[in-house]
């Protein structure tokens, strides 16, 4: 069973809608009793760092999270700004982030770029496997993700990054730390990739 | 690698999906969610909806349509249409689009660019220009309301604002190309490239994949979209969803 925390951002029915044509079972957490005990955690986000992050703080399900994902050691993947608040700041805002795993999201920088477009990071790039690991199982590397972003994830310890892409300047695509994990691109936008991505987090 | 995109664009009017050959005469091609369907299985990069009736009869854009697509779409999806404030677009990608485009309200308001990019974050902010060549100089208006409502608005300044408020991209349908299928206006393209660092989506030309490939070939990363190409087979234009296979988009994107 796959906990899907809806606070408000991400594209929750997206996720939903694959994990119905996969017949893997889930369900949507609109608090923080739906957390409890969960097995699986998705943790979706779109928009701005502080906007995301206190939406998380002032839905309730700050501690919880933090309870299961530290203490119960239930795997979480955060997408896209759910990952980015993984880090513990933002250059794109103020307050501090969940800080699960050590990083900070910086912006990327327009001149590591040689020709335009420059910012946001737009459309379908590839993804290189740093280390293997079960959700990157089965994935086309080459076809790779749907990207949508103008920050991106510094790990401060390098043995945190899953997987890398390249625009300008190469970055963490994905970051893993024992049960937590983050991705920056959109799975449940990324068609026979995403799919696998989520079915591996789902049942691995 | 960073690849362009390849993006059909989908316009809806009295609820059905239609065609139109500079912007007039809609020609119906069938149902929305159908096509998404289609679209699902042949992988497309991502898709625009523009609903071409919003804006001109004033009403809001039609919701349960965007749950309906939003929630069928495994691609990126960016809608426009009537869309006028940072609610309807704040609602419109908690529906589950990942971009909310704006025509007509970024012209009459270019305030609501920036609140719309605080609100939902800039990236997924889209604005759509409709152009049209004007005088023998080679400068280009924006039209509003489906190509109808002159903006006197040049299309250069117009560009130079977006670039202070900051969007997350910028699409550029070229009116009098619309669904002539005969290629792509290269010194529209090459100007608005020249002046702004955001993405960019071009519309308005393509009448087979080779107008596409010299796009993509000449601009390196873009977006290039087509109506007429991807709902149309033949010279008699019948009604037939397609989109290249895998090893023609890769013949693209060399």
């Amino acid at each position: 069973m796959v906990t899907i925390i809806n606070y408000g951002s991400g594209n929750i029915s997206a996720i939903c809608n694959i994990y119905d044509r996969l017949r893997i079972p889930y369900k949507i957490a609109n608090n923080e009793d739906d957390v409890e005990g969960a097995e699986k955690i998705i943790l979706p986000g779109v928009g701005a760092f502080d906007e995301t992050i206190s939406r998380l703080d002032s839905s309730g399900f700050r501690s919880i999270l933090d309870h299961e994902v530290l203490n119960n050691k239930v795997p979480v993947v955060g997408i896209c700004v759910g990952m980015q608040i993984l880090a513990e700041r933002s250059e794109e805002g103020d307050l501090p982030g969940l800080g699960w795993i050590k990083g900070e999201v910086r912006r990327i920088n327009p001149s590591s770029l040689k020709f335009k477009p420059k910012v946001p990071h737009l459309g379908w790039n590839s993804v290189s496997v740093s280390k293997a690991n079960k959700l990157f199982q089965g994935i086309d590397a080459e076809q790779g993700f749907y990207f949508l972003h103008s920050y991106y994830f510094h790990c401060h310890n390098s043995e945190d990054v899953l997987a890398t892409t390249t625009y300008g300047q190469t970055f963490a695509s994905a970051v893993s730390n024992k049960n937590v994990f983050g991705v920056q691109f959109h799975p449940e936008k990324s068609h026979h990739n995403g799919v696998t991505l989520l079915q591996n987090f789902a049942t691995f | 690698m960073l690849r362009s995109r390849v993006t059909p664009c989908l316009l809806v009017h009295k609820r059905g999906l239609v065609k139109t050959t500079a912007f007039k005469d809609p020609k119906y091609v069938g149902d929305p969610i159908n096509a998404v369907k289609i679209f699902n299985e042949k992988e497309v990069d991502e898709l625009i909806v523009l609903d071409i009736d919003a804006s001109v009869q004033g009403r809001e854009p039609d919701f349960e349509l965007i749950k309906n697509l939003a929630v069928e779409c495994r691609m990126p999806f960016c809608y426009g249409g009537g869309v006028k404030t940072v609610e309807q677009a704040k609602r419109i990608i908690n529906l589950g689009a990942e971009k909310v485009a704006l025509s007509s309200a970024a012209v009459q308001n270019i305030e609501i660019v920036g609140d719309i990019g605080k609100a939902v974050g800039v990236q997924s902010v889209v604005v759509v220009l409709d152009v049209k060549k004007k005088g023998l100089l080679g400068s280009y208006e924006v039209f509003i309301h489906n190509g109808k409502k002159a903006t006197g608005l040049k299309l250069k300044e117009f560009i130079t604002t977006l670039n202070s408020m900051g969007v997350g991209e910028i699409v550029i349908n070229a009116i009098d190309r619309d669904g002539k299928m005969e290629g792509f206006d290269f010194h529209l393209i090459d100007m608005v490239r020249e002046m702004t660092d955001v993405p960019m989506t071009v519309m308005g030309g393509a009448g087979n994949l080779d107008h596409i490939r010299q796009v993509i070939q000449r601009y390196k990363i873009i977006g290039v979209a087509a109506g007429s190409l991807f709902v149309f087979k033949g010279k008699y234009r019948a009604v037939l969803i397609n989109y290249p296979n895998k090893l023609e988009k890769q013949a693209l994107l060399q």
